[in-house]
């Protein structure tokens, strides 16, 4: 659906468009100004006086107002109303009158959003003449005596002058005054005092930025003698001043080309225009300079150039440069590697080159070769990512990024990788020793490059292929080793790496972060028993640290899931029960452990492995016959809050595959039972939202999953559990309980409809009963009550979750005629006056016992569409509203005027 | 200066500094695993003790079957335990001034040496340390006194008989040197010979020598030792720590500027970290006892158990553990337990804070308060009373060979719902168990030993740049089980000298200066000249005078002379007796100048040989030499005064006079 103009200045999104239309006239209004400016509740702060209007509003009504307006109210961010337009005057004046300082810059942040918005829709020229007032603003602050200017309110001007001027006919009309030239020329703020402030600078980039829109604007930036100033800002103080300036800088070498280069692709770079020119000889001589930073900022502007033109004039500035960039590798050192290297991947990435350009190649090559291994790693990475790229060089880059590792296996005289490999990457290799075995910081740093730059390219498509699985493995078992000091090399390179390695624990993290993808792929099985080996010895060791061993168990996972069995064998494979047979006891020690970082993560990892294994005989058989399930029990009890949380979720895993501790363990023996009866009493009385919140999981969960427990009385458990939730603090748990609602009311009427989230296949477990006696269930589970309180809930979430939920029950329920006329209109009236007191917070009267009829009743009578429609709304809606930002400061400065005078 | 080490063992030192005219012996340590080659000390009769086969020699030789029986596949001396003794023989220890002592660990050989070797000098240690020493030889005492044994053997030690025995026995080093334990009368008479020190106290040796404590941070009143002279600093390092526990923290800036630092006492298990093996304590400590199994900790009555107990009463509340007993088994059980709790001085900050609560400041108050934690001085009486299982027992001696635990491993040995965990480093755990083989109980080893690891030990350096380091040969290697491990030994520059046991080390530094005082009215007298800006000379003439390594220089005695009543006038006045004062002469003689300076008065042929002090100016013709050294000048020529004069007037042209 199109969107709905209004006015010149009125824009809206489709996804507003279509509740407005379906809006029955009575429930349209959004309430009183006053109304407006009261902030919406945000999850997480009860705000009880802050109703959000469910029933008709009087007051939109009685005023007789029109859709149209109601329309603009609803949205009043997108437009220029009368209001804001009333507004604007005094703001204007306020902000050019040195006396009134304005203190909070983030509302013209906001405002200067918001001009945007109006600005795009539509004539920014028409918007200045309706309101001359902003012209005014612009003169009069380049009026302003020097010690008068506020930096703020210049960089504001500066910026919403740009603006304006992004479109011709309104740059023009400033012109007309001199009104550009004073602000952006160079006897403006750039000769200035003020212009030492960052923000001013910054202000008069991002101006002339908006304002380079068209070949008037283009013109003027020649003119005026921007360019030059630009040249000097690349080096700016500031660093974002001086990112914006190289940024703008490629914006009008961009824009200066783009009408030139369209039609002859070809042209050389002596016929370009002058200001492209003028650039491009700029770079020209900053490449040629000593001094690294002007060689870094030159090559910022090319990547950034190369990077978002893609035009064929880029080809042609590539071959006029491209030898001065080479030249650069002639340097030692070379400078700037950084900005080398993404300048040479920014250009190879560019479709320009898709057809194989052969110096860039080159010098990517012999960046590559020349570069010490810290610096080539990204450049090979990015290589390896390249669509397209000779199959050469390629070759080249898989080679430095797994020199390291090579050079690790030979230093611990392990067997060489597939043949040619290792000699592949001979070259450049005694750099790579000497780096890692220089200093230990050295060491670190490039493994832990090498290994998170492995980690990244393994699961990509073009990933290099023959990927050698067994080689990257063991240099990874052999890594690990050396970290946990049971490597035993024999030349003393080995030794130095052992020294080095030993109890390192950022690359014990990356290694094992890089073995659990490294299941991915062509994985051999024959190394499975050594990749199990090592990481149980992980899992042994007292050295490894809690963040180590939660990668290792996450490591684990990926190996038991995901690891390879040889041809012809069943299930798991022949490692695997013989794995988990020594991996049972190591968990059982880490549940165990004083620190519940450790606790958590085991509970985390046994979670994981029961849900996708608890159908394993296997699997079953090792779990049942240790002691987990029960220590996992115990857990339930831990200090910790997360490791309650955890356990709650890991037993309510165990529960649902019939995994938890056998009845006849000593001190639980009801554990069957007693789950249902320890997750309620943690629900009732758990002090922390963690393990609440784990609770109402798990037992959704088991109600979609018709567990058995909760099988034996389902309304008994889900009337049980809304009790406590109901009277829950944390949001999300409440959010929670009106999701088990959803679930619950799913098995019983039947799905929502195909396009609601909950449509997954649920087993019918019973046929939707009639829908009287449904209702009257119902109501004495007291679910109704529930949602209604919930409707009216101070967090967001959970009174969308509500909304939701009643529109469900009422869509369900229209079929129901034979209810429809059957409620008193007494009762109905009463529940109509509770739930009004309870939308204005005043929650302690009960609903009381609730017949169907009044409930349909009730429910036809409320605007839950109206609703829904405005809690879909941001909860900062009202703040980000315009008026609200002008009234803003408007009332700041009042209020500091109070405060002058308080003074006297 | 000298360094005599008198024992091999790196974290039971003994070593003896001779520095200056003082002896100074640096710890006496006792080893105690030659204890492992020994039968256990049964509390209760052992049927499977009693009845273990003797052992004879291949050939059926059974005549060592009474001292030597087999068990378990091993061979151990069926007697009362002995220990291996610091060296006796390397120096006369009579001779030895004082013994430092820098914790309780490093005394145990204590009274081997005050009562046996003619030992009359002072020990100094600070006040825990003798507290709990004493409590750690009371201990030892009352363990093997407890259990009196018959026999004592001694054919094996024959050093021919000793060549036949299997391994380990065979290769026990010293036997013939090791001896009973000692017995209450000779502690006690050991500890009357120690005078108490504190933090930085200076304590003057002789005049010649001070000695200062500085807390190390390892145990409570656990000290360094700072050896200084005027002009000469050695630092003792034995037994640091740099982790936060209970004791106050290492002092490390006053280490600074030595010229020799004698290292030793880093920590037995390099790789493994404290905190994981706590870590792993607990959880297996946890695991047992849920799976209603007891555990058994053997350890010493002080120290690393403190802290054991701290991280339980935090931990086992949060495993569900609060309602089983924590039972502490020890003679001195109940004293280690109050005496920590009074040394709030020698606490780290945190405790210290506790005490103006007022609080206890180990957390184990609480526990025995709430009956968590029980203490008895053995198995007998109350403590079979209130016996409750599954629970923990801390108990004695770690070496397995005696004390309380003898009788738990005999008790719970062969249950495997039962785990012994092994906390202190100092035995081997796998010889400590070989007399209880086979073993149904879980064994689980976590020593947990707080003291310096070779990362730190590095950092220590070079924080505080000792010009030589001095340290067992064991520091200066890789541990031979993991020779690869290159980061697992002391590396600094220079490299460290090392030193083993009977072994005597010099000190690689000379004493280059004495400090000496001149009395105030010799002083008034000199009427220093300056020779160059900033350097003033006088000469003195006086009388040296030394007592006590104190040297004073005094005004020479006056010849008699009637009392004049003058005021002094001139500094010869009062120097009567000097001859006449030729001028001092300074300076250095350039020797191209000299021979230059020698053509041009007419000397020819002149020839230059450089010697290794000097040079010597040869003039040919006149069968003269001039022999230019550092300090002196000679002038060699055959009765030619005039020659030497002149020859000499050439020289002194070139030196400063005053």
């Amino acid at each position: 659906m199109d969107s709905l103009v209004l006015g010149n200045h009125c824009w809206l999104p489709d996804c507003l468009l279509q509740p407005l239309l379906t809006l029955r006239e009575q429930t349209l209004g959004l309430g009183t100004q006053a109304d407006r400016k009261l902030p919406a509740p945000t999850p997480g702060h009860l705000q009880q006086n802050q109703p959000l209007p469910v029933f008709p509003n009087p007051l939109c009504q009685s005023r007789g107002s029109t859709d149209a307006e109601c329309q603009r109210n609803e949205n009043p961010g997108l437009i220029m109303d009368p209001e804001c337009s009333r507004l604007l005057p005094a703001f204007c004046s306020v902000l050019v009158d040195p006396r009134q300082a304005v203190a909070d810059d983030t509302c013209l942040e906001k405002l200067l959003d918001w001009f945007k918005t109006v600005t795009e829709a539509g004539s920014s020229l028409l918007l200045l003449q309706e309101n001359p007032c902003l012209v005014d603003l612009l003169s009069h602050v380049l009026d302003l005596k020097p010690q008068d200017v506020s930096p703020r309110v210049l960089s504001f001007s500066l910026r919403l002058a740009g603006m304006f001027a992004a479109q011709e006919d309104c740059f023009e009309y400033l012109q007309q005054g001199q009104l550009l030239l004073g602000l952006f020329g160079e006897a403006g703020p750039l000769s200035w005092a003020v212009w030492s402030v960052p923000t001013v600078r910054s202000g008069w980039i991002q101006g002339l930025k908006s304002l380079a829109q068209h070949p008037g604007g283009l013109h003027f930036l020649g003119d005026s003698g921007a360019v030059d100033a630009l040249f000097s800002l690349q080096g700016d103080s500031s660093l974002f001043v001086a990112s914006a300036a190289s940024q703008l800088l490629v914006h009008v070498l961009a824009l200066s080309m783009q009408d030139k280069a369209e039609g002859s692709p070809s042209l050389k770079g002596s016929a370009w225009p002058a200001c492209a020119q003028k650039i491009v000889a700029h770079v020209e001589a900053s490449l040629c300079s000593t001094t690294a930073l002007q060689i870094t900022q030159a090559l910022n502007v090319l990547t950034t150039t190369f990077g978002r033109c893609h035009s064929p004039w880029t080809e042609v500035l590539w071959g006029q440069l491209s030898p001065l960039v080479a030249h650069l590798l002639d340097s030692e050192p070379v400078p700037a590697t950084h900005s080398l290297v993404d300048l040479l991947l920014s250009v190879a990435r560019s479709p320009v080159f898709a057809s194989a350009d052969c110096t860039l190649w080159e010098t990517i090559a012999r960046m590559l070769s020349c570069l010490s291994p810290m610096q080539t790693g990204p450049l090979a990475l990015g290589t390896l990512k390249l669509q397209h790229c000779p199959q050469a060089l390629r070759s080249q880059a898989f080679g430095v990024l797994l020199q390291p590792l090579a050079c690790i296996l030979r230093a611990t005289a392990q067997a060489p990788g597939p043949p040619g490999l290792l000699d592949e990457t001979t070259q450049g290799c005694s750099m790579t020793v000497d780096t890692l075995l220089s200093s230990k910081s050295a060491c670190v740093g490039l493994l832990c490059q090498t290994l998170a730059h492995l980690e990244e390219l393994q699961p990509l498509p073009q990933h290099p292929l023959p990927w050698p699985q067994t080689l990257l493995v063991e240099a990874v078992v052999i890594i690990l080793r050396l970290c946990d000091g049971s490597a035993a090399p024999s030349s003393s390179e080995g030794c130095r790496l052992c020294g080095t390695l030993a109890g390192c624990i950022r690359v014990q993290r990356a290694a094992l972060g890089f073995l659990g993808t490294l299941t991915l792929g062509t994985s051999s099985w024959e190394l499975v028993p050594q990749v199990f080996a090592i990481l149980l010895e992980t899992l042994k060791s007292p050295a490894s640290s809690p963040t180590v061993l939660k990668k290792a168990f996450q490591a684990v996972l990926h190996w038991l899931l995901d690891s390879p069995t040889p041809p012809g064998c069943s299930d798991l494979g022949p490692h695997t029960p013989l794995f988990l047979r020594e991996l049972f006891p190591v968990l059982q020690k880490h549940l165990c452990s004083p620190c519940w970082e450790v606790r958590d993560s085991a509970l985390e990892f046994l979670t994981h492995l029961s849900m996708c294994w608890g159908g394993e005989a296997n699997f079953r058989e090792v779990l049942l016959a240790s002691d987990v399930p029960k220590l996992a029990w115990q857990l339930l009890r831990d200090p910790e809050s997360y490791v309650r949380a955890s356990a709650v979720t890991a037993m309510g895993q165990l529960s649902s595959q019939g995994l938890q501790a056998a009845s006849d363990s000593p001190g639980h023996p009801e554990v069957q039972q007693g789950l249902v009866g320890e997750l309620l009493h943690i629900l009732s009385v758990d002090s922390e939202g963690f393990p609440r919140r784990a609770v109402t999981r798990v037992f959704t969960e088991w109600l979609r999953n018709s567990h058995a427990d909760v099988v034996q009385d389902t309304e008994w458990f889900v009337a049980t559990v809304l009790q406590m939730v109901s009277r829950d603090l944390d949001w999300e748990v409440r959010a929670q309980g009106l999701e088990l609602v959803q679930v619950f009311l799913a098995q019983t009427l039947g799905q929502p409809n195909p396009s609601c989230p909950y449509a997954v296949a649920l087993p019918k477990v019973t046929p939707p009963s009639p829908l009287p006696e449904v209702l009257r269930t119902l109501c004495q589970m007291q679910i109704f009550d529930f949602a209604f309180r919930a409707l009216f809930d101070c967090d967001r979430p959970v009174a969308q979750k509500a909304c939701d939920l009643l529109l469900f029950l009422r869509n369900k329920s229209a079929p129901c005629s034979g209810l429809q006329e059957a409620g008193d209109s007494s009762d109905v009236a009463s529940v109509e006056a509770t739930l009004e007191r309870w939308q204005v917070g005043e929650q302690g009267q009960p609903l009381g016992s609730l017949e169907p009829e009044v409930v349909l009743a009730a429910l036809r009578s409320m605007d839950l569409e109206g609703l829904q429609s405005r809690l879909a709304e941001s909860s900062d809606h009202v703040e980000k509203s315009p008026q609200s930002l002008l009234q803003d400061v408007l009332a700041t400065v009042a209020l500091l005027e109070e405060n002058v005078a308080d003074c006297y | 200066m000298k360094l005599y080490c008198l024992s091999g063992h790196p974290t039971l030192p003994c070593n003896i500094l001779k520095f200056k005219s003082t002896t100074i012996m640096l710890d006496c340590g006792l080893d105690m695993t030659s204890a492992l080659n020994f039968l256990p000390l049964p509390l209760v009769q052992s049927p499977r003790l009693c009845n273990l086969p003797g052992w004879s020699l291949k050939d059926g030789n059974a005549f060592l079957d009474k001292e030597l029986k087999e068990c378990s596949g091993h061979v151990f001396v069926d007697s009362v335990p002995e220990f291996c003794l610091p060296e006796t023989e390397l120096i006369d220890l009579s001779t030895v001034d004082v013994i430092l002592i820098s914790n309780y660990h490093c005394m145990m050989a204590l009274p081997y040496i005050t009562e046996h070797t003619g030992f009359t000098g002072t020990v100094y240690a600070t006040e825990p340390t003798v507290q709990i020493g004493r409590l750690l030889m009371e201990e030892l005492v009352n363990f093997i006194e407890r259990v009196p044994k018959a026999q004592s053997a001694s054919l094996w030690k024959n050093k021919d008989i000793q060549r036949l025995l299997p391994s380990p026995l065979k290769d026990a080093v010293e036997v013939s040197t090791w001896r009973r334990c000692y017995t209450m009368q000779e502690v006690n008479s050991a500890l009357s010979k120690i005078q108490l020190v504190g933090y930085s106290q200076k304590i003057e040796l002789f005049g010649v020598v001070q000695v200062t404590p500085l807390s190390s941070g390892y145990a409570l009143g656990s000290s360094n030792w700072i050896i200084q002279s005027h002009y000469e600093k050695v630092s003792y390092v034995s037994g640091s720590s740099l982790l936060t526990t209970h004791p106050q923290p290492m002092d490390q800036a006053s280490l600074k500027n030595s010229d020799v630092l004698v290292l030793t006492g880093l920590t037995q298990i390099p790789t493994a970290n404290p905190d994981g093996m706590v870590g792993e304590f607990c959880s297996n400590l946890a695991l047992t006892i849920r799976n209603g199994g007891n555990v058994l900790v053997p350890c010493y009555p002080s120290g690393v158990i403190y802290d054991l107990l701290e991280c339980l009463y935090q931990y086992i509340d949060s495993a569900g553990l609060s309602s089983v007993p924590f039972y502490f088994i020890s003679p001195v059980a109940n004293s280690s337990l109050e005496f920590s709790q009074i040394f709030a001085e020698w606490l780290c900050h945190n405790k210290q804070s506790k005490v103006y609560l007022p609080e206890p400041p180990f957390p184990h108050a609480e526990l025995i308060q709430t009956n968590k934690l029980k203490h008895y001085p053995s198995i007998h009486g109350d403590f079979s009373n209130d016996f409750r299982q599954p629970c923990v027992v801390f108990t004695g001696h770690p070496s397995l060979r005696f004390g309380d635990v003898v009788h738990f491993m005999e008790l719970w040995g062969k249950s495997s719902l039962n785990t012994v965990i092994f906390t202190e480093p100092d035995f081997s755990y796998l010889e400590a168990l070989a007399p209880y083989q086979p073993l149904a109980m879980k064994c689980i080893y976590c020593p947990i030993d707080t003291r310096l690891n070779f990362i730190q030990v590095s950092k220590l350096l070079k924080e505080v740049q000792p010009l030589h380091v001095v340290c067992p040969e064991q520091y200066t290697q890789p541990p031979p089980a993991q020779s690869h491990r290159m980061d697992l030994m002391i590396d600094c520059q220079p490299p460290p000298m090392s030193y083993r046991r009977a072994e005597v080390l010099a000190l690689p530094f000379k004493r280059r200066y004495e400090k000496i005082e001149i009395m105030p009215e010799l002083a008034d007298s000199l009427v220093p000249m300056e020779i160059k800006p900033g350097i003033s000379l006088a000469t003195v003439s006086a009388v040296l005078h030394t007592k006590d390594n104190k040297h004073v220089l005094q005004p020479p005695p006056r010849p008699a002379q009637p009392a004049s009543g003058k005021k002094r006038k001139r500094m010869s006045d009062d120097v009567p007796d000097c001859k006449v004062l030729k001028p001092l002469l300074s300076g250095s003689i350039p020797v191209e100048q000299f021979v230059q300076s020698l053509e041009k008065h007419g000397f020819s042929d002149i020839k230059v040989e450089d010697t290794a002090k000097g040079h010597i100016v040869l003039l040919q013709e006149a069968e003269t030499l001039i022999q230019i050294e550092e300090d002196s000048t000679h002038i060699i020529c055959d009765n030619d005064e005039m020659l030497r004069v002149r020859l000499r007037d050439l020289v002194l042209k070139f030196l400063q006079k005053f």
